[in-house]
């Protein structure tokens, strides 16, 4: 989804470039997809039948790490999308490579404490605190896999020489669509982790 | 003027003289995509018409054995999904891709690619749905779905995993078309289009996607997590895991009635598109009409939970949906005023598509008035699940949407086919459908407040309802026989109607500035608007033409869209294996679509 | 209509309770209409109704007369004038923006005041009975007279009655429209004081009388047969009904009905089915103590009559599909055939009708 449809109007009505304006409605649409996900956790707090429930599992300090790491990802992000406005191609390789790699780390910290969990006798099935807390959590997991192949793609594209200033939108929607991943981590972090 | 002497060069080119089934496969022509909208909802019309009519020959007599209640339960539940998912919502996005570009002066949506893929998404879910007919299994737990009676325990079978599988194919269709409509309005108009000069039509269209938008992700948690229930053994609506059915019941309503209003809001804009072209005046009041659909939609998100004022929730909920629901009447009632207020004063010709219109307002009214009715809770607590229901929001959803858009439909026949339905046929389409239609529904409010709940199967003769029953029967066959006219019509018109020139009825949008069908590209030149009625004005004082563009670029033909929507298909279709990571060979064509489709050369 | 003076008086509170009823109270008889109710509940539901319903048909008629008088007189003609392009109206606008609103709050008052009316929490002499939905019949178990019946609820007039609702299985709806509106019942939750919720109806009976009603709530299969009746005493009948109950009659020795009570409490019946006095004390189907008094089978299915209630036993799924309950034949709800053969039903049959009140 790497494309600038603006070949009907050379300028739009609004001079926001559509892909912009239209991915912004679909990071509103996802708001409340996730706003439901959440809401659905937070209903069903403390309403396990048994246990372990949250705070017995929880490991707040190994998700601080790895929520860190995920926003310092945001940060390369920034840093990608100003080299690639920049025209810069060793710097676009080296953020965007990053970014992917910290998103990738956040990831194997989330199948790390999956796995941890699942030994500790919680699942999906086990109670109602691990049927919203892996739902929740792995559609965002599954929301930083997406955006790691669309950096890697970027990436890709970068190496062959294929994302020039010209192409600096591409690596900007990329770059909302993560900060937006990041922001909704934030929620779950303080929601799920945090309050307990 | 511009536009008329590029017509003269390029009438010959229009959408639909090039041919072949590949050609509407790999389209992202806006106006063919609208084309495949139009005539997937008008196949869906059938199956959904059929279904009712079977419904009322099994309704039209007490304890009538014509078929069975597994049968009938099927037969109400696909009747609902059917007219709501497959027939009145696609029906109107098929005049957001016909006209809303044409009334902004644009040459396509946004995102054309994506346009098609949400069609094509959208038949996938609908065929998927429908074909759990040839396995005996088509959904039976009614189109709310309640749990738990849809969950695993209640509910084994394939039955309902059709039905949660397909709705959530149809969900991210609409989120994709809401996005891309959104888009196509806030940045495809034409230059001089202000949002305040918009056709009321696009309006609605802006006002719908946003809920679309925002309410399919709603419905989309909520069936994930029955999905989830049914297929891996959680328990988020099981009582017995400490799940709460009522939860479904908000999620699923959160999602329903915004819902409620991106059906009847497109419909609104297409009668207060009739409505001024009929009566030769300018809409009345025409801010306060796009303002009240801006609150119609925001308000229509507060009151979800009158629909459960069964359920339970405590006076003080019942209480704050009740006078929510009470005050989203008062918008509605200010459309209803100004559409008066239009015809009054005017010079009303009665075409077909104006019959259609005013057909709106007589019934919508009745639908509305007991709407009210039902928004005193405990009042309520009488009407709800009886026909007392079933007729209101068949007033609405029939009387408002179904007429609404068969007014679009004889109003914008001839912009798509350059050629006029009969409008004798229309006619008698019009008085039988009206007729039937209130034959079939105006019964239904006493047959519900006399006591027969709706979705069930049987009725007992003591409760005395036959002969109001058997009046309903005769009003639905009656509306059978005026969709086989309009059919026929249909078929007729498209081949031998009245050859029409660019604006048959005299009208004031942009649509009707180009040539029927208009070319390919639309617009020859991208025309700058001075005014609400474009059309109107130039009759006055026409503008100096501005020079025609060298070259008009078109997105070519692309056939990824239909390959990722076949892989929305496979993933949703192979949890019917049941085995966790089947669904996954659906997901990687998607992800192998998705790539083909960035990197694809011309977009 | 007759001219009779009760009827006329009838007709009239009619009337008042809800206009809508004029048009058709003088066409027969609605077992389950809603408008003539017999509660204090169904009373200020209908007022309510009323009150709403006045307010706003005057809009009704005025939309559809205005748009009538519009289609008429402003008809194109030929050599009409050209009509003036009025854009809008500030002052009408207002205005057709006012008088809704005004009018939502004058029927927006009565309503949050019926709501908190007829949600208040029952008085402590109210009797409590539990209302349990079951698919596809309903159980009434009362406390305080240790008494468990199915399909038919006797309650008592004048006394206030306290419904606590729930569900063993899926969502039901409880509603007999002359009694008033209609409550889900939710399913039990696994644990106290968790969600879903108890529900609770509280009402008073004015006048005895059979009322009908029938599950609201789309439940299944046989929705359609998960009917009921309210049978209302006055408080005397009432307590003798209870106490019947607790001790019905054993049937006469020497009797077919002895024979058919010895075939019952050998059969696999008892697993599921309750008699007061026996032992048979499953729980899962229907309490069929004082059988004979109820006038249906299969929560509703059919009239209760000896050949009706034979064939119910023999083949309930036939009768009622789905049926959780299996016949002598053929298995249901998970069981196996019964193996009743043709003489035990016929005994059986005869026990289970000599289960009645005497009267």
């Amino acid at each position: 989804m790497t494309q600038a449809a603006t070949y009907t109007h050379p300028a739009t009505a609004t001079g926001l470039d559509s892909w912009k304006v239209g991915f912004w409605t679909f990071i509103g649409s996802e708001c409340l997809f996730f706003g439901s996900l959440i809401s659905t956790y937070m209903v069903y707090k403390g309403e396990s039948l048994v246990g372990p429930t949250s705070h017995e599992i929880l490991n707040i300090p190994l998700t601080s790490i790895s929520t860190f790491v995920l926003l310092t990802s945001s940060l390369m992000m920034v840093l990608a999308l100003a080299a690639v406005q920049r025209g810069s191609r060793r710097g676009a390789l080296l953020w965007l490579l990053l970014t992917a790699w910290f998103g990738s780390l956040f990831l194997g910290f989330q199948a790390f404490e999956f796995t941890q969990f699942y030994h500790e006798g919680l699942t999906p099935q086990k109670n109602l605190f691990g049927a919203s807390f892996f739902v929740l959590t792995g559609f965002h997991g599954a929301h930083v896999t997406v955006g790691v192949i669309w950096l890697l793609t970027l990436w890709v594209l970068a190496l062959r020489g294929r994302l020039g200033r010209a192409d600096a939108l591409k690596v900007e929607i990329a770059g909302l669509y993560w900060h937006f991943v990041d922001v909704v981590w934030i929620a779950i972090f303080t929601l799920v982790y945090l309050i307990q | 003027m511009a536009i008329t002497k590029a017509r003269a060069a390029t009438v010959t080119a229009g959408p639909h003289a090039r041919g072949g089934i590949w050609s509407w496969i790999t389209t992202v022509d806006h106006k063919r995509i609208g084309i495949l909208y139009g005539t997937s909802a008008l196949v869906f019309f059938l199956v959904g018409g059929l279904e009712a009519l079977l419904i009322r020959a099994q309704l039209a007599r007490p304890e009538n054995g014509f078929v069975g209640p597994e049968t009938y339960n099927q037969l109400f539940t696909m009747h609902g999904t059917t007219m709501v998912f497959l027939v009145a919502m696609p029906a109107a996005v098929a005049f957001f891709n016909y006209i809303v570009p044409l009334q902004i002066g644009a040459r396509d949506v946004a995102f054309p690619r994506l346009n098609a893929l949400s069609y094509w998404v959208f038949l996938f879910g609908g065929l998927f749905m429908n074909s759990s007919f040839l396995l005996g299994q088509a959904p039976n737990g009614g189109w709310t779905g309640y749990v738990p009676l849809t969950g695993p325990r209640f509910a084994p079978g394939l039955h309902i995993d059709f039905w949660v599988l397909g709705l959530s194919m149809l969900g991210i269709s609409s989120i994709l078309g809401g996005v891309n409509f959104i888009t196509t309005i806030i940045n495809l108009r034409a230059p001089g289009m202000r949002l305040m000069r918009m056709p009321l039509f696009t309006w609605m269209t802006l006002v719908t996607s946003f809920l679309l938008v925002t309410a399919m992700p709603v419905i989309a948690v909520a069936l994930i997590l029955l999905i989830f229930d049914r297929f891996f053994g959680t328990s988020f609506y099981a009582p017995a895991g400490g799940g709460d059915p009522v939860l479904w019941q908000h999620l699923f309503w959160m999602f329903g009635h915004p819902e409620v209003y991106i059906l009847i809001l497109p419909a609104f804009g297409m009668v207060s598109e009739v409505i001024p072209t009929f009566s030769r005046k300018p809409l009345f009041g025409y801010a306060i009409m796009v303002y009240s659909g801006i609150l119609i939609g925001f308000i229509g998100w507060g009151v979800w939970s009158h629909h459960m004022f069964a359920t339970g929730l405590g006076p003080i909920a019942d209480a704050f949906f009740a006078i929510a629901t009470m005050i989203i009447a008062i918008p509605t009632g200010v459309k209803i005023f100004n559409w008066l207020a239009t015809m009054w004063g005017g010079s009303l010709r009665f075409s077909t598509a104006m019959l259609f219109a005013i057909g709106v307002i007589a019934s919508f009214t009745i639908g509305g008035i007991s709407g009210i009715m039902h928004s005193a809770a405990p009042a309520d607590l009488q009407q709800h699940d009886t026909y007392f229901v079933v007729a209101h929001f068949h007033y609405t959803i029939f009387g408002g949407t179904i007429l609404g858009t068969f007014a679009g439909i004889y109003y914008w026949f001839p912009k798509m086919t350059g050629r006029l339905l009969d409008e004798r046929l229309g006619k008698w389409h019009f008085w039988l459908m009206f007729l039937g239609f209130h034959l079939t529904f105006f019964p239904m409010h006493w047959i519900g407040l006399l006591g027969m709940p709706r979705r069930i199967f049987t009725y007992y003769d003591e409760l005395g309802l036959g002969s109001l029953n058997l009046l309903a029967t005769i009003g639905a066959f009656t509306q059978g026989v005026a969709v086989v006219l309009f059919l026929w019509n249909l078929l007729r018109s498209r081949r031998h109607g009245v050859v029409v020139g660019p604006n048959p009825w005299n009208a004031a949008t942009l649509e009707w500035s180009i040539p029927s069908p208009p070319p390919e590209y639309n617009f020859a030149v991208i025309p700058e608007v001075h005014s609400r009625e474009p059309l109107w004005e130039r009759r006055e004082a026409t503008p100096a033409p501005p020079a025609p563009e060298p070259a008009i670029h078109l997105p070519p033909p692309s056939h990824w869209p239909i390959v990722v929507a076949f892989g929305v298909l496979l993933t949703f279709g192979l949890f019917l294996a049941n085995v966790w990571w089947v669904p996954l060979g659906g997901v990687a064509l998607v992800a192998f679509g998705v790539m083909n489709w960035a990197f694809e050369p011309g977009h | 209509m007759s001219a009779r003076k009760p009827e006329k008086l009838r007709f009239l509170r009619v009337f008042r309770a809800a206009p809508l009823a004029a048009l058709i109270a003088c066409s027969g008889e609605y077992p389950q209409t809603t408008f003539r109710t017999v509660t204090d509940f169904g009373q200020s539901l209908n007022d309510l109704f009323g009150r709403v319903f006045w307010w706003t048909i005057p809009i009704l008629v005025l939309v559809e007369v205005v748009l009538l008088f519009v289609v008429i007189r402003y008809r194109r003609r030929p050599g009409g004038p050209t009509p003036k392009p009025v854009h809008g109206h500030t002052g009408l606008e207002m205005l057709w923006t006012l008088i809704p609103a005004l009018i939502v709050v004058a029927i927006a008052v009565p309503t949050v005041q019926t709501i908190f009316a007829t949600q208040r929490r029952a008085p402590d002499e109210a009797l409590m009975v539990e209302v349990v939905g079951h698919q596809w019949w309903w159980e009434f178990r009362y406390p305080e007279q240790g008494v468990v019946t199915a399909s038919e609820l006797h309650l008592p007039a004048g006394r206030p009655v306290h419904l606590q609702l729930r569900s063993v299985d899926v969502i039901h709806s409880f509603w007999i429209p002359r009694l008033g509106g209609k409550r889900d019942t939710n399913p039990r939750p696994a644990r106290e004081g968790q969600r879903p919720k108890l529900n609770h109806l509280t009402f008073t009976v004015s006048q005895p009388g059979s009322y009908l009603g029938q599950c609201a709530e789309f439940c299944g299969l046989s929705h359609a047969i998960m009917r009921m009746r309210a049978v209302v005493h006055t408080p005397e009948q009432f307590e003798a009904w209870a106490q019947r109950m607790q001790a019905p009659p054993a049937p006469p020795a020497g009797t077919l009905a002895e024979r058919g009570r010895e075939v019952f409490l050998r059969s696999p019946c008892i697993a599921c089915h309750t008699v007061e006095g026996t032992t048979a004390r499953g729980v899962i189907g229907p309490n069929l103590t004082l059988l004979g008094d109820r006038a249906t089978v299969g929560a509703g299915a059919l009239a209760n009559t000896p050949e009706n209630l034979a064939r119910w036993i023999r083949d309930p799924g036939g009768v009622k599909p789905g049926a959780m309950m299996p016949g002598t034949r053929a298995p249901g709800g998970g069981l196996p055939p019964t193996g009743l053969n043709d003489a035990d039903v016929e005994a059986v049959v005869a026990y289970l009708l000599s289960l009645r009140s005497g009267e």
